[in-house]
């Protein structure tokens, strides 16, 4: 029913690489662009908490715009520049990531903010060294939804992209174009699995950044 | 904005298979036949798993599996094998090159959030309220339906409302595999050049994903009894499904 031409992908490694390094690109660029907006927002929203409001609507609002019209909606301004999928994807990170981290800052206990301000931290210092290293665990876990949903939306992003930006989505445009199901499946597959390999990666990057959880964790 | 305006003012854009009025029905037919599907498959399952706290591991993979496979990638893998099926099946291969993948995906992606809504909504309800219904001499039926259902339908409504904004977005990316619906006018508008068409589609789309949060979350907040609503912060079961990831 569905014949996969493993010679076509083995003759054509180099452009699987081409597009999976596009893929992390699109990745990479607005997560980064995405957390340092969101969590600027949310040191903003641990000293005024009347932002989180506005801001969560706003936030929400972007991300309620179905993808396709977002990646659409910037065609005739950027044209097909990589800008026209960087911009949306960012927004689309940014609930998420801004969600979490609040909630992440939140969730420290009052006990331990002021046994910090008792042994003299500053505002700004309790922020830094005590709640945001607090707040890692549910910070990651937004980082890890947002990685994984915008890994899915650069393969959307491909269907304006044309053969200039999308990632190994470029491969499903082409597959769909050309009748060639091993196109279609390598690149919905190869997202999957670019998603699975990027998602372990972040789990060991959590455990590298809460040496105490797997202390905790051994000791137990 | 002129160019929307130029569309939305030219009578033939109202008219037919290509006017907006029909292609904002079939954007409806798909989204709302497809959320009711996955309700039938989700409701019951997620009724049993909340109520007896059985096979919650079964709920956890679903979700997760909704979550790992973008809505894209599962309807184009779909597309070859409805095509395949299509002789075999005996039905029209048209319907497997245009509807069957589209809504199929659309089907898979909304019982996942359905279902974790509903027993996470169902396990959220006090267990001591189980119990003394139960005490009451309340039938296993009657906690389900009297007391547990009422307090964990605001959950479920936001489950059902995250599975139609899905679906809504999936609807329009189907348009890509020549399906119906609002992303018509964004797909076609890029094709032909056609600014005020694509504008036209983004803003319709738009319009329709957002009308469509802010009514379900008005329905969610009236569904809230006056007692809980002061107790929890909304959105607090949807921040926890997301940090289980």
């Amino acid at each position: 029913m569905v014949e996969i031409r493993w010679d076509w992908i083995a003759g054509h490694l180099d452009d699987v690489a081409d597009k999976t390094w596009q893929h992390v690109q699109l990745l990479v660029i607005p997560m980064v662009a995405g957390f340092v907006i969101a969590f600027a927002l949310a040191i903003l929203a641990a000293r005024r908490p009347g932002t989180i409001g506005p801001v969560t609507a706003v936030t929400g609002l972007l991300y309620t715009i179905p993808s396709l019209a977002a990646f659409a909606v910037l065609v005739p301004i950027t044209g097909l520049s990589l800008m026209t999928a960087i911009i949306p994807l960012t927004a689309y990170t940014l609930l998420i990531l801004y969600v979490n981290t609040v909630a992440g800052l939140r969730s420290v206990p009052a006990e331990v903010n002021e046994a910090a301000d008792a042994m003299g931290y500053g505002r700004w210092t309790r922020l830094l060294r005590i709640q945001v290293p607090l707040a890692v665990p549910m910070i990651m876990a937004g980082v890890r939804v947002a990685t994984v949903t915008t890994i899915g939306l650069v393969t959307v992003s491909a269907i304006v992209g044309g053969n200039r930006f999308g990632g190994l989505g470029q491969f499903i445009t082409e597959g769909l174009q050309t009748d060639f199901d091993t196109k279609i499946y390598l690149g919905a597959v190869g997202s999957v699995i670019l998603a699975f390999i990027i998602d372990g990666g972040l789990v060991g990057l959590q455990r590298w950044l809460t040496p105490w959880a797997r202390a905790r964790a051994e000791r137990a | 904005m002129e160019q929307v305006l130029g569309f939305l003012s030219d009578g033939a854009n109202w008219q037919g298979e290509a006017g907006i009025p029909n292609r904002l029905l079939e954007h409806l037919e798909i989204a709302l036949l497809a959320v009711l599907i996955a309700s039938l498959i989700a409701l019951p399952l997620g009724f049993y798993i909340g109520h007896t706290g059985r096979l919650q591991l079964v709920g956890i993979n679903i979700a997760n599996m909704g979550r790992a496979i973008p809505s894209y990638a599962l309807m184009v893998m779909l597309l070859p094998v409805m095509l395949g099926l299509a002789p075999v099946l005996g039905y029209d291969p048209r319907l497997g090159l245009r509807f069957l993948p589209v809504f199929l995906a659309m089907v898979l992606l909304a019982v996942p959030p359905i279902l974790v809504a509903t027993y996470a909504g169902l396990q959220d309800v006090d267990r001591e309220l189980s119990e003394s219904s139960r005490g009451m001499g309340l039938t296993e039926r009657q906690i389900l339906t009297q007391v547990e259902l009422p307090l964990a339908l605001p959950v479920i409504v936001g489950g059902v409302r995250i599975a139609l904004l899905q679906v809504i977005a999936t609807a329009t990316i189907g348009a890509f595999l020549a399906g119906g619906g609002l992303g018509r006018f964004i797909i076609d508008g890029i094709a032909r050049r056609d600014d005020g068409m694509l504008y036209t589609g983004v803003l319709l789309v738009s319009v329709l994903a957002v009308g469509t949060d802010i009514s379900l979350s008005w329905v969610q907040r009236r569904l809230t009894p006056a007692g809980v609503r002061a107790a929890t912060e909304p959105g607090s079961v949807e921040l926890r499904g997301s940090g289980a990831t």
